[in-house]
């Protein structure tokens, strides 16, 4: 379990590393800006989904916290 | 005038928002997200009714304000744990008052589950500093045997000319259960009803760190990497595990399971998202989770979002989850083997897949509202016949597939 969670570290740290020379200039954003572009698009329809799977399966949480949620059956 | 290229620089930037942080609005609006779902699982199961209320408002300078109300609305019957038998059943409900037979060569569902939710989050999202965001908020849910706290926290941090945002959270759950005629001992029998008066308790501590990545012009990059420690009662009360005849396979007693009293989890999280000329959007996901209790899975989400014009779209959904059992789950006991420290037969703890296809369609009515209808099929599938079962086991399903239907309906305005 420790081992894992290292190799996930290490893992989140090579993908990022790789990402510094990316990017657009400030006047390049005109898509990016767009509200179905956001990472949280359709945010409603994220909570949903992670009420129902946290309800029916044993993992929750990476988009965002994982919680203790509910007393669900 | 002439603009200098640096001040339209700073303006395009400053018109836009953070990568992380809220939808664009006029500041001093209401944007206001209503939504009703229905679900619904085949064979009498959970039938539940979840309508949202969302709010959130720019106060100016980009501080932006959000409360969520939701109601959840839940009937029907959820899987006990318990094995089916070739002969009728009888349970004793939770509450310990009255039972209900399960008939012959039928998965034991217990019948009693009814529920109301009702859940309430606030959050504060302010900007610190041209680079810098903050966002506090607090989570309160209550249902009649259970009561959740929580208060989070959200730094994020834009680097590389706001290509890079950086960002830290930390969520702290505080939650009581009061079991229906309290929390039972566990592993005892449940004819015998061993159960102790007053509430349980248990914390959540959950970390997050994440890195979102502008690649070009048309696509984003994001990774999570989650820890989230459990501690305190982690059982359900209401689960069973039955112990069998060690050569006939039936039922000869019913035991109320446990589960460890702490649980360490953590998970990476990736996701892309890129727009496609005629402004399609594919959106790709995946997540991997790890935890001590041995439950290791897999999830792929993937979307497309077909433009259709400027104002409708129709989207396509495929989600696909894959997970190990944890260490102590079990179909069953055995009589006259060593009872283990911690058991449970809880379907959601065993080794299974489940899939997800769905298809929304959306129309942007003039900017200000916005409709949009979701439709999705959820099947989720174990190992029916596993290699341990014996005797009349052996001709039963114990792993029945779950089915469920789910319809969504959003409506979304600014006032």
């Amino acid at each position: 379990m420790i081992a894992r969670t290292r190799w996930l570290l290490i893992a989140a740290l090579l993908l990022t590393a790789g990402c510094s020379s990316l990017g657009v200039k400030p006047w390049e954003r005109d898509l990016l800006a767009r509200d179905d572009m956001l990472m949280n698009a359709d945010a409603l329809d994220l909570a949903y989904d992670e009420h129902i799977y946290f309800s029916k399966e044993a993992s929750s949480g990476g988009q965002g916290f994982a919680g203790g949620g509910c007393g669900c059956n | 005038m002439q603009l200098s290229k640096k001040k339209i620089a700073g303006l395009l930037s400053a018109a836009t928002c953070s990568l992380l942080g809220g939808q664009s609005q006029a500041a001093g609006e209401w944007e206001v997200d209503t939504s009703i779902l229905y679900y619904s699982e085949a064979d009498d199961r959970i039938q539940a009714i979840e309508p949202v209320i969302a709010a959130r408002k720019d106060l100016g300078d980009d501080e932006i304000l959000s409360w969520k109300l939701v109601v959840d609305s839940l009937t029907g019957s959820s899987a006990s744990g318990a094995v089916p038998s070739t002969s009728p059943q009888t349970f004793t409900r939770p509450s310990g008052n009255g039972s209900y037979v399960v008939e012959a060569n039928q998965t034991p569902l217990d019948p009693s589950f009814k529920d109301t939710r009702v859940a309430y989050s606030m959050n504060w999202d302010k900007p610190l500093d041209r680079d810098r965001r903050r966002n506090l908020g607090f989570n309160l849910s209550r249902e009649y045997d259970f009561t959740s706290l929580a208060v989070n926290g959200l730094w994020s941090l834009d680097s590389n000319q706001k290509n890079t945002t950086w960002s830290f959270g930390s969520n702290l759950e505080y939650d009581v259960i009061d079991p229906v005629g309290g929390a039972p001992e566990p592993l005892t029998p449940m004819d015998d009803q061993r159960k102790q008066s007053g509430s349980e308790d248990r914390t959540i501590v959950d970390l997050l760190f994440g890195v979102t990545q502008v690649i070009d012009r048309s696509s984003l990059f994001q990774v999570n990497l989650s820890l989230s420690l459990a501690d305190g009662y982690l059982t359900d009360p209401y689960k069973l595990v039955s112990v069998v005849d060690n050569v006939s396979g039936e039922p000869i007693d019913q035991l109320f399971e446990n589960r460890p009293d702490s649980r360490l989890r953590s998970a990476l999280f990736a996701k892309y998202r890129k727009m496609l000329p005629g402004k399609d959007i594919f959106t790709a996901s995946y997540r991997y989770m790890t935890d001590d209790w041995g439950v290791d899975s897999n999830t792929v989400d993937l979307t497309y979002r077909f433009r259709l014009g400027e104002r409708y779209y129709l989207q396509p959904h495929l989600r696909y989850y894959q997970q190990s059992a944890a260490d102590f789950y079990r179909y069953f006991l055995v009589d006259g083997d060593l009872l283990p420290a911690e058991a449970s037969a809880d379907y959601r703890l065993g080794e299974m897949d489940a899939t997800t296809v769905g298809v929304k369609f959306g129309h942007d009515i003039d900017g200000r509202h916005q409709w949009s209808v979701r439709l999705e099929q959820y099947v989720q599938s174990g190992e029916s016949s596993p290699s341990e079962a014996f005797g009349q086991l052996a001709q039963q399903d114990l792993y029945p597939d779950v089915e469920a239907t789910i319809v969504q309906f959003n409506y979304s305005f600014v006032f």
